[in-house]
């Protein structure tokens, strides 16, 4: 018998957001999603690569419940977010500001972060420190990337290899589209990039994160995307700019490591955390710590944060 | 001059024909806020193939992007579109076309037969390092050069080992002894870098650095 489509009653504690909408930032629309009562004070919640807001369909509504207005946001090429022309660091900066001006103006709100939403988060509040009244990161501080111990030449070929490999992408995705297939073979797919999660969870994401077309199910994620891009940036840049927080900041490190996460060694972040800040190493979970363990990780945020005010 | 277009994702590229010949192309990539020009430079006087030129996204005929997010890794894509329809290239790149040519000259080094870096607008590019402000936005003015192609591109990071590393793999995979030739008066830090690896060549004009790949 074939599966029936999962519904919001098959997960426990999860809730669609009470308020879905796009903005205009410079063009491109983002899609915006909030948890809680329009009038509370806002909470701002980033997400990371290849995710969407909807992901946060289980942590979201706890900080909501809490007395918090949760809104968060597609990156562009994500969720309900338009697929852009282009895409960058820079852009995705510029479209996170867009949604903070859109929900807060330039008034300082308190901002959670996951993987690259974290990573965003920590550059945004470097150049944008009055946007913000705390941070939270979630497994997304990178530091430094290990060098394999190789021979010159072996890491040119690698090098080499991972460039012509992103070329020989870009020369293919005019036009392209992301494969269709069921719930079940969806769902399986982004087992591969979510080991950790269980498969009524995936089932549920495909629901709220792919559209149903004549040949099945695709993911909205824009299909020109892909792992591994290349430029210049070097993850430790974030360490720097961390260092020199105004805010409170609370960053969690996940123990099991997985694909999805940076791998970043916590000895290389503890002396860039801001004074008085926090860093937790989180026994027991892997990289999307939120999705595993919504309630505990709800649990440590609310009490970093305090009555919303 | 005659123009076609070749596809890199959600962009079409203007990629034109200058003056048609036939053997190896010559493939010309402007500098930032630049197009291609209209006719062959006279630089190209010598040289027996066809002259072409790209224009890059956001600038020329190409497309106009919307909401910015350039990188010189996508124009390298762009400049890696136009190498694909010409299947080989001798490549001359002002300015920011430099920068692109080099990265190009490293990714493809068994299809571009020499890269010659010259002066030209977007030479220098950013700094190396990460500036405090990254945000910004910019009213779009509905025609060629994009306004976020002139900042984005004006400011992208060149840290010169970055450099140094697209150099590294040009002259390990060419089949030239010299796969790159700097003309470039003005050294930013990246071009120092590029200048100072093994296998790269300097020359004072084009005409002489074209001189060697002309065959």
């Amino acid at each position: 018998m074939l599966p029936t489509s999962p519904s919001l009653s098959d997960i426990p504690g999860v809730r669609a957001p009470d308020r879905e909408y796009r903005i205009d930032a410079d063009g491109v629309a983002l899609g915006i999603h909030e948890w809680g009562d329009a009038d509370a004070p806002p909470l701002m919640l980033a997400h990371g690569g290849f995710d969407f807001a909807r992901t946060f369909d289980t942590f979201a509504p706890l900080l909501a419940d809490a007395g918090w207005r949760v809104v968060s946001w597609d990156h562009r090429g994500h969720g309900d977010s338009d697929h852009a022309h282009l895409y960058s660091w820079d852009a995705d900066l510029r479209d996170a500001a867009a949604v903070f001006d859109h929900v807060a103006g330039r008034r300082a709100v308190p901002a959670i972060g996951h993987s690259k939403g974290g990573a965003l988060l920590i550059q945004l509040a470097d150049a944008q420190p009055f946007r913000f009244s705390s941070v939270v990161n979630i497994d997304g501080i990178p530091s430094k990337r290990p060098i394999p111990d190789i021979a010159e030449h072996e890491r040119t070929k690698m090098l080499v290899g991972e460039l012509t490999g992103w070329l020989d992408h870009r020369s293919r995705t005019a036009g392209s589209q992301r494969k269709p297939g069921t719930i079940e073979e969806l769902a399986e797919r982004r087992g591969r990039m979510n080991p950790r999660l269980s498969p009524e969870w995936l089932r549920y994401l495909v629901t709220v994160g792919a559209t149903e077309t004549e040949d099945g199910w695709r993911w909205k994620l824009d299909p020109s995307m892909r792992f591994g891009g290349f430029g210049p940036w070097r993850p430790e840049w974030a360490l720097m700019r961390l260092a020199g927080f105004g805010v409170p900041f609370y960053g969690m490190l996940v123990e099991i490591e997985e694909e999805m996460g940076w791998g970043t060694v916590p000895d290389d972040v503890r002396p860039f955390i801001p004074e008085g800040g926090r860093l937790e190493i989180l026994p027991g979970v892997g990289h999307f710590a939120h999705i595993e363990q919504p309630a505990e990780m709800a649990g440590r945020v609310l009490e970093f944060l305090g009555d919303p005010a | 001059m005659s123009t076609q277009f070749v596809v890199h994702n959600r962009c079409r590229l203007a990629l034109h024909t200058l003056r048609a010949g036939r053997g190896r192309a010559l493939l010309l990539l402007h500098g930032l806020g630049e197009r291609s020009p209209a006719a062959p430079p006279a630089f190209a006087g010598n040289w027996r193939g066809p002259v072409m030129a790209l224009d890059f996204t956001g600038h020329g005929r190409s497309t106009m992007p919307v909401g910015g997010g350039y990188t010189a890794e996508i124009l390298l894509a762009d400049a890696d579109a136009a190498l694909a329809r010409l299947g080989e290239a001798t490549v001359v790149g002002r300015g920011l076309g430099a920068y692109v040519g080099l990265l190009l000259a490293g990714a493809r080094a068994e299809n571009v037969h020499g890269t010659i870096l010259a002066d030209g607008p977007g030479l220098s590019g950013g700094p190396s390092f990460p500036t405090s402000q990254p945000v910004f936005s910019l009213a779009s003015v509905g025609s060629a050069p994009d306004p976020y192609a002139l900042v984005e591109l004006g400011r992208d990071l060149r840290p010169p080992d970055y450099a140094a590393t697209f150099t590294r793999m040009a002259v390990q995979r060419s089949a030239l002894d010299q796969p790159i030739t700097v003309v470039a008066r003005f050294r930013p830090a990246w071009l120092r870098a590029v200048a100072e690896e093994p296998g790269v060549a300097e020359a004072d004009t084009i005409t002489g650095a074209l001189g060697g790949y002309d065959s």
